[in-house]
């Protein structure tokens, strides 16, 4: 399989260092605090969050902080074979990260003793869910008021065909060599979250970086105009 | 605003609520509307939970009962006990009870909080009760400011057409009593304002709505609250 041809185009017809189309839209569930709906490329992600709320169990709560407890789920028809509903050792690991990454950004001082639940649910699959889950929570997060230091963005890149490439679709995950998925918080341009699956040279490395840090800031645009287009009518939108 | 941006980096104003500083340069914390006030740039929240602060008046919702103290619910992210004491009754230990029960609804004060959250609400104070009839609503409690008004003029402007007995508590509860035709024209005018808290002439439109859907202003009918204190 070809994942990238001579000229440097991609299968999905994209440029080395182009992402794939991203769609938000911000407060889509009514009875969450606040919630999010992402599309990006052909991933379909909800994100929604509560809180914060009294920390139950009461051992999990913290007197000096909130806990923020993420939940990622998979739907059992996200994927092409069913999958078996449920936590499995890949969600519980992406929930872990998250809520780390979160943690870092949310001012969880202000609420001790208190959790903030985010639920992201994958409805629809097709590489880079992590990355989209992260963009769609940090958007709920900000939709149900929570105090941040700043929004975080998220963006994977990789090597795939002996290229650095941004933003990994199905088949370059897949058949690839290495995915390298990032999240930044943009305020401070802090690193909240970096991991990597495959092998990249040191000079690979650093590309790939600057590949997915750039993808980041792209998607902070979509993610601040989604916000804004929320309370547009807010603004004074309508009569001015 | 959203949460991250800069605010200001001259130096020349203080970081209120809704924001945070690092050196010279505030940036928002929350999504909300930039205000400045007496030289403080802040960020007015458009979501958000209620965040108790001492002092407050709020609607409470009795969850438990203990022998010498009630367990109320006050919208917040923490629950608040009342102590027997706090009470305008003389009670006996393991008869509070007879007072206050679960779900009854009370009007109380934020007593005080202290740095890890723990809450305690009083209702010895002239006016703080029981509520007994009426509806208790809930509105999201970042709204709570429009419902008011400046200087109470908005929910003055309800009272004045409705004659409907309202009370605001800070946690976005609100209890109504009154005609019951009023007490539904008054809480369909209370989510129109949650609904349109963000634009511009709302007291304008609440005003045409309130026309269209109470009539005329009422004559002012002799004050119930007497009646309503237990």
């Amino acid at each position: 399989m070809e994942l990238i041809n001579k000229k440097g185009v991609r299968m999905d017809g994209r440029k080395p260092d182009q992402m794939r189309d991203v769609r938000i839209e911000a407060g889509v569930l009514h009875r969450a605090d606040g919630s999010a709906y992402l599309e990006w490329g052909g991933n379909k992600v909800l994100a929604a969050v509560y809180g914060p709320r009294e920390a139950i169990p009461r051992h999990s709560q913290d007197a000096t902080k909130a806990v923020v407890k993420c939940r990622y789920n998979m739907a059992a028809f996200s994927v092409d074979d069913r999958k078996r509903p449920g936590p499995d050792r890949r969600s519980q690991e992406i929930s872990k990260v998250i809520s780390e990454a979160f943690e870092n950004v949310i001012l969880t001082e202000e609420f001790p003793r208190a959790q903030i639940d985010v639920n992201i649910e994958i409805l629809e699959a097709e590489a880079g869910t992590r990355c989209a889950g992260l963009t769609a929570a940090a958007v709920a997060l900000a939709d149900a008021g929570i105090p941040m230091t700043g929004l975080i963005s998220a963006c994977a890149a990789g090597k795939a065909g002996g290229h650095v490439i941004l933003d990994l679709g199905k088949a370059e995950d897949n058949y690839g060599e290495a995915d390298l998925p990032v999240a930044i918080n943009h305020q401070t341009g802090e690193v909240v979250l970096l991991q990597m699956d495959g092998d990249l040279s040191q000079k690979e490395f650093d590309q790939a970086l600057e590949y997915a840090i750039r993808g980041c800031k792209e998607v902070h645009e979509l993610q601040k105009a989604a916000l804004m287009k929320r309370y547009a009518s807010h603004n004074g939108g309508g009569e001015a | 605003m959203i949460p991250g941006d800069k605010i200001d980096d001259s130096g020349r104003y203080k970081a209120g609520p809704g924001t945070y500083f690092i050196g010279r340069d505030i940036f928002a914390s929350r999504l909300g509307l930039l205000a400045e006030r007496n030289g403080t740039l802040g960020v007015i929240p458009l979501s958000g939970v209620y965040n108790p602060r001492p002092g407050d008046l709020v609607i409470g919702i009795v969850t438990e009962v203990g022998p010498s103290n009630w367990m109320t619910d006050i919208n917040a992210p923490y629950p608040a006990p009342m102590h027997s004491s706090e009470t305008p009754w003389k009670i006996e230990f393991g008869e509070t009870a007879e007072y206050l029960r679960p779900k009854d609804a009370i009007l109380c004060k934020i007593l005080f909080v202290d740095e890890n959250k723990k809450v305690q609400v009083t209702m010895k104070e002239p006016n703080l009760r029981k509520l007994q009839g009426g509806q208790v609503i809930e509105i999201s409690p970042a709204k709570v400011a429009r419902v008011i008004g400046k200087n109470g003029s908005m929910s003055a402007l309800i009272k004045k057409y409705t004659d409907c007995w309202m009370f605001v508590g800070q946690n976005g509860r609100i209890w109504v009593n009154g005609d019951l035709p009023m007490i539904q024209a008054t809480i369909d005018t209370i989510r129109l304002i949650e609904a349109e808290a963000h634009k511009s002439g709302l007291t304008e439109r609440v005003e045409a709505f309130l026309k269209e859907r109470a009539g005329a202003p009422k004559v002012p009918t002799t004050p119930r609250m007497e009646a309503e204190v237990q």
